[in-house]
């Protein structure tokens, strides 16, 4: 019969199992009467008969249980396995809710941090073939990963032969026109290819047409599926209709799918045709887009960067003028939307997962030590005769209780870190990282616990099993069963704790170093004062405010209204603000100096008069800006210290003049003043030489207004949106906010909290599990010791030398520990060096101060049990043996 | 009493399928059966039937079936399979190359 029968048979037998007893007794019971029987016929008497029956029948309950043996699964031996190991954990409710509560702390962190691993990190694109599509961008010596400008990326388009599709993209933004007004709306500007390139369909109208981005094609618009519900009722005749985007009316020809994102511009609220009418995309020399392309099949990332890289050396040759220095970058498509956060991912990874170590070395000296307790109960279990391997069995099964609570406890704090953690992005990041949504318990997660869990259960099984090595059952046997034994456990006890002290070490270390450079990014040399600023965002719409005249008699008028409301000390305007990016760059070139047709880079920004005053930004030389700089007068440009440093040392760049690449006319500017570096880029990017023109001669149609006040800027943010109206009912005001907010809120400040803070946790965790496995160790071994102590005090010995005695055998201890974790934390701090601002990964005092903390946490642990050992009273110590 | 021999270990299960050969006999039939035939040498402790009987039912080597008695008493009657039948002829090739190879060795010790 075959195996597989069989076992459906144990089954079969194993749900009828009442059948099945019932039976048995009934053919037993029969059997005893058929003998009964036949003595009483051979001339017994009934009582005698019924015994000699019974005798020759044999131990009938026995026969019972080896009839079940012999059809039951050996599994049901683990049952018993379970209640005993749950009678166990209960009779020991101290070390099982210790124990349970490490792991689910330790498996809590890892699985949490997982998920967003997985989220970010190993989930693909929600594209069709995600792996084959790349981000497809110009590159600079200062910006490898750049922009493409139009007349590039139609020129690579047409000669390269590596992608089946190649699009481009660029952010933009429209003035809605909405019952409360006109509403600035985030858009993008996209080719025809678009969604062809990603794989996407949507799932309303069609798709774009070829034709439709070329300039002059009829305005057609593609909604976002939430737009779609919230702005046009979810109602399915949309597609047709017109939509008019700061007053222009654009035909709507589709809704994007609902599950549809795009990481790089996930808040775009409508798409439409990349028609090349700014006066950036005319010029070659202006990079505004992105590119996204799919590869043929076959195709490697590599060759397609070659390829691009000879192409672009080729426009290099034929337009020296606009293409100098440019290069090509082609980088997989998740590398580019992922790239930044992969760093803070894998160190919060790891983070997470030495405090899972250190927290299950931390329950298996536990489970040491309970094994230990534990010798004479399994001596006396192996002499009744358990096999070795029931009573691994046995030991193994508690380890899988333990993993099993704390897993689950485990999962759960996973589910909550979570929550609070996703809760913590704000709203603006999570437009930067939509991946982030899909964040959820799902498969990937739970196999990966489960993987941790197995992993636990194994090591929780084989600690114990290894420490008792079954030749010694024996001597367990014996009274006290002190002896070598106890050795064996404080010697592998010992080693478990100088793991666990290295581990923290690594933790504190990660985790004051995380600190250090939050702490200097936060306190980071603005040169300007953050506080007391209010800023909101404007756009005016574009047919109305298409002349420049109307747009600087906009600032003038915002400007005066700010000011006289209650507290403003001086408004200004600003078309980037400050600590936002080194973005919005212009090539210089200056009159009067030989040209080798190099880029110099700066940071552009359009300025108003009083934003130095506002920002309490320092002039160093010459002037700022005056009303009188206006379009009447020639151009002028305020430069930072950077730029003064870096194109005039040692001169006075006052009164120079500077132009364009070209050194059209109509771009000659003259150098009117030179103010102290503030900070236009993000927090953790380099200062960059800057140029601030000015707001009346070069304005704006989208810009930030900034204010000063003595009292809270809060307060003022609704007040500054209803100036802006008064001024023009039309202009689109975006929700206000505070420099300040502005500052603690940006990504770079976010990522570095978050890790400095998470790790942080993890760190704390780690010391006080390595503090408590090191007082536990120690107190052990003063418990172990308590006869030799007793000795040595009959014999004369001080109190000061127990003490000695203990602290120095601690003292070891954490000196191995520390040493070697100092080590590691150097090596790991080596690996997250991306995410350190300003601080080394040798940093000294960051060493210093956690060798420090860890050692005082470690001799005040030991100081507890080794006062124990020193208060021992010699005749009683002797008189317990 | 008299000290009975014990049965060589392993050949419980090769008896019950021998006296099966003949009738189905239930439990206490397949007891007093054996006893018969071996003069009254082998007694099985008649209750270790039972748990092999099970073992033997769990291979497919026997069938059971509730039956009424000569006596009309409700008992359950083993019947030998085919695949019993076979094994059985298995274990008695086994058995009888075991008997010879003891029975040489021991004629062998004789002689010397």
């Amino acid at each position: 019969m075959n195996p597989l029968a069989r076992i459906l048979k144990k089954f079969r037998i194993l749900f009828g199992r009442e059948r099945f007893r019932v039976e048995l007794d009934e053919e037993m019971a029969f059997h005893r009467l058929q003998a009964e029987r036949e003595l009483i016929a051979g001339g017994m008497g009934a009582e005698d008969a019924r015994y000699a029956a019974m005798r020759r029948f044999g131990n009938e309950t026995r026969m019972k249980e080896r009839s079940h043996e012999a059809v039951g699964f050996s599994l049901e031996t683990v049952a018993q396995d379970l209640s005993f190991a749950l009678r166990q954990l209960r009779k020991n409710p101290g070390f099982a809710v210790t124990a349970i509560l490490i792991l689910a702390l330790g498996m809590g962190a890892s699985v949490a941090i997982f998920a967003f691993v997985d989220a970010a990190l190993i989930k693909p694109l929600p594209y069709a073939d995600p792996t084959r599509l790349v981000d497809v961008t110009e590159s600079l010596a200062l910006f490898p990963h750049g922009n493409l400008s139009y007349a590039d990326y139609v020129d690579w388009k047409r000669m390269s032969t590596v992608f089946s599709s190649f699009a481009a993209y660029t952010g933009t933004g429209y003035g809605l026109n909405t019952p409360a007004g006109t509403e600035p709306v985030p858009g993008e500007r996209v080719t025809v290819g678009f969604l062809r390139t990603l794989g996407v369909v949507p799932m309303l109208g069609r798709d774009f047409r070829e034709g439709e981005d070329v300039a002059g094609a009829a305005p057609v618009a593609m909604l976002r599926y939430s737009t779609w519900q919230n702005r046009f009722g979810g109602r399915r005749d949309v597609v047709g209709q017109t939509v008019t985007l700061s007053g222009i009316a654009y035909t709507i020809v589709g809704v994007l799918p609902r599950d549809f994102q795009f990481a790089l511009r996930d808040n775009a609220e409508f798409w439409i045709p990349l028609q090349p009418t700014t006066e950036c995309e005319k010029r070659r020399s202006c990079h505004d887009l992105y590119g996204v392309a799919r590869l043929k099949d076959g195709v490697t990332v590599e060759a397609a960067r070659a390829q691009m890289k000879s192409i672009a050396a080729e426009l290099e040759a034929q337009y020296p003028d606009s293409n100098r220095g440019q290069g090509a970058s082609v980088m997989l498509l998740s590398e580019a939307i992922v790239g930044h956060i992969r760093p803070i991912l894998l160190v919060l990874l790891g983070g997470a997962g030495l405090l899972l170590l250190i927290a299950c070395v931390n329950v298996s000296s536990l489970l040491l030590v309970r094994a230990e307790s534990r010798r004479r109960e399994t001596a006396v279990r192996g002499a009744l005769g358990a096999s070795p391997l029931r009573l691994a069995r046995q030991f193994a099964t508690e380890g899988l209780t333990l993993v099993a609570a704390g897993g689950a406890m485990g999962l759960a704090l996973a589910y909550g870190g979570m929550q609070v953690l996703q809760r913590l992005i704000s709203k603006d990041m999570m437009i930067g990282m939509p991946y982030l949504r899909e964040l959820k318990m799902n498969a990937h997660v739970l196999e990966f616990a489960g993987c941790l869990a197995l992993l636990a259960a194994i090591l929780f099984s084989i600690t114990p099993i290894l420490h008792l090595g079954f030749s010694k059952m024996r001597e367990g046997l014996t009274a006290g069963g002190r002896g070598s034994a106890g050795n064996l456990w404080r010697r592998m006890g010992a080693n478990l704790v100088v793991v666990e002290l290295a581990t923290a070490v690594v933790l504190l270390t990660g985790a004051g170093l995380l600190g250090k450079s939050l702490y200097q990014l936060l306190h980071l040399e603005l040169g300007f004062q953050a506080d007391h600023l209010a800023i909101v965002n404007v756009g005016l719409p574009l047919p109305e405010f298409s002349k420049d005249e109307k747009v600087v008699q906009f600032a003038r008028e915002a400007l005066e209204r700010a000011r006289n409301l209650p507290g403003v000390q001086s408004a200004a305007i600003s078309d980037v603000l400050p600590v936002s990016c080194n973005c919005e760059t212009d090539w210089v070139r200056f009159v009067g100096r030989p040209y080798n047709g190099i880029h110099n880079e700066v940071n552009a920004r359009e300025v108003s008069t009083e934003i130095f005053a506002t920002l309490h930004a320092r002039l160093l030389r010459g002037r700022t800006f005056t009303e009188a700089d206006d379009a009447t007068r020639p151009p002028v440009v305020v430069v930072n210290e950077s730029f003064a440093k870096k194109y005039f040392p040692g001169e006075d760049p006052i009164g120079k003049k500077m132009g364009d690449t070209a050194l059209t006319p109509k771009s000659i500017r003259e150098i009117v003043g030179v103010v102290a570096d503030y900070r236009d880029a993000s927090l953790d990017e380099e200062q960059w030489p800057a140029e601030y023109q000015a707001f009346n001669q070069s304005p704006a149609s989208y810009f930030s207004l900034i204010v000063r006040t003595g009292q809270d800027e809060r307060t003022l943010l609704p007040l500054l949106a209803s100036a802006i109206h008064q001024v023009s009912p039309d202009a689109a005001v975006e929700d206000g906010t505070t420099m300040t907010q502005r500052i603690n809120d940006s990504q770079t400040a976010y990522l570095h909290r978050t890790a400095a803070y998470l790790v942080g946790g993890f760190a704390g965790l780690a010391l006080l599990l390595g503090v408590v496995g090191l007082y536990g160790v120690i107190a052990y071994s003063v418990s172990q010791r308590t006869r030799e102590i007793g000795v040595r005090m009959a014999l004369g010995a001080q109190r000061s030398s127990v003490y000695k005695l203990v602290l120095k055998e601690a003292g070891r201890l954490t000196a191995m520990g520390i040493l070697a974790g100092l080590a590691g934390a150097i090596g790991a701090a080596l690996l997250m060096g991306k995410l350190l601002f300003g601080v080394r990964a040798w940093d000294a005092e960051t060493l210093i101060g956690v060798a420090v903390v860890l050692g005082v946490s470690a001799m005040v642990a030991s100081f507890i049990p080794a006062r124990r050992a020193a208060s021992v009273n010699p005749t009683e110590a002797l008189r317990a043996e | 009493m008299a000290k009975k021999p014990d049965l060589l270990p392993g050949t419980l299960d090769m008896l019950i399928l021998k006296t099966l050969t003949r009738a189905p006999l239930h439990g206490y039939g397949i007891a007093l059966s054996i006893k018969r035939l071996s003069d009254d040498v082998l007694t099985v402790e008649e209750g270790s039937l039972y748990p092999a009987l099970q073992r033997l039912l769990l291979q497919g080597w026997v069938k059971a079936e509730w039956k009424l008695t000569e006596t009309n008493r409700r008992a359950r009657f083993y019947t030998l399979t085919a695949a019993g039948r076979k094994q059985l002829g298995i274990e008695l090739t086994e058995f009888e190359q075991m008997v010879a190879a003891i029975g040489r060795v021991l004629a062998d010790a004789q002689e010397a």
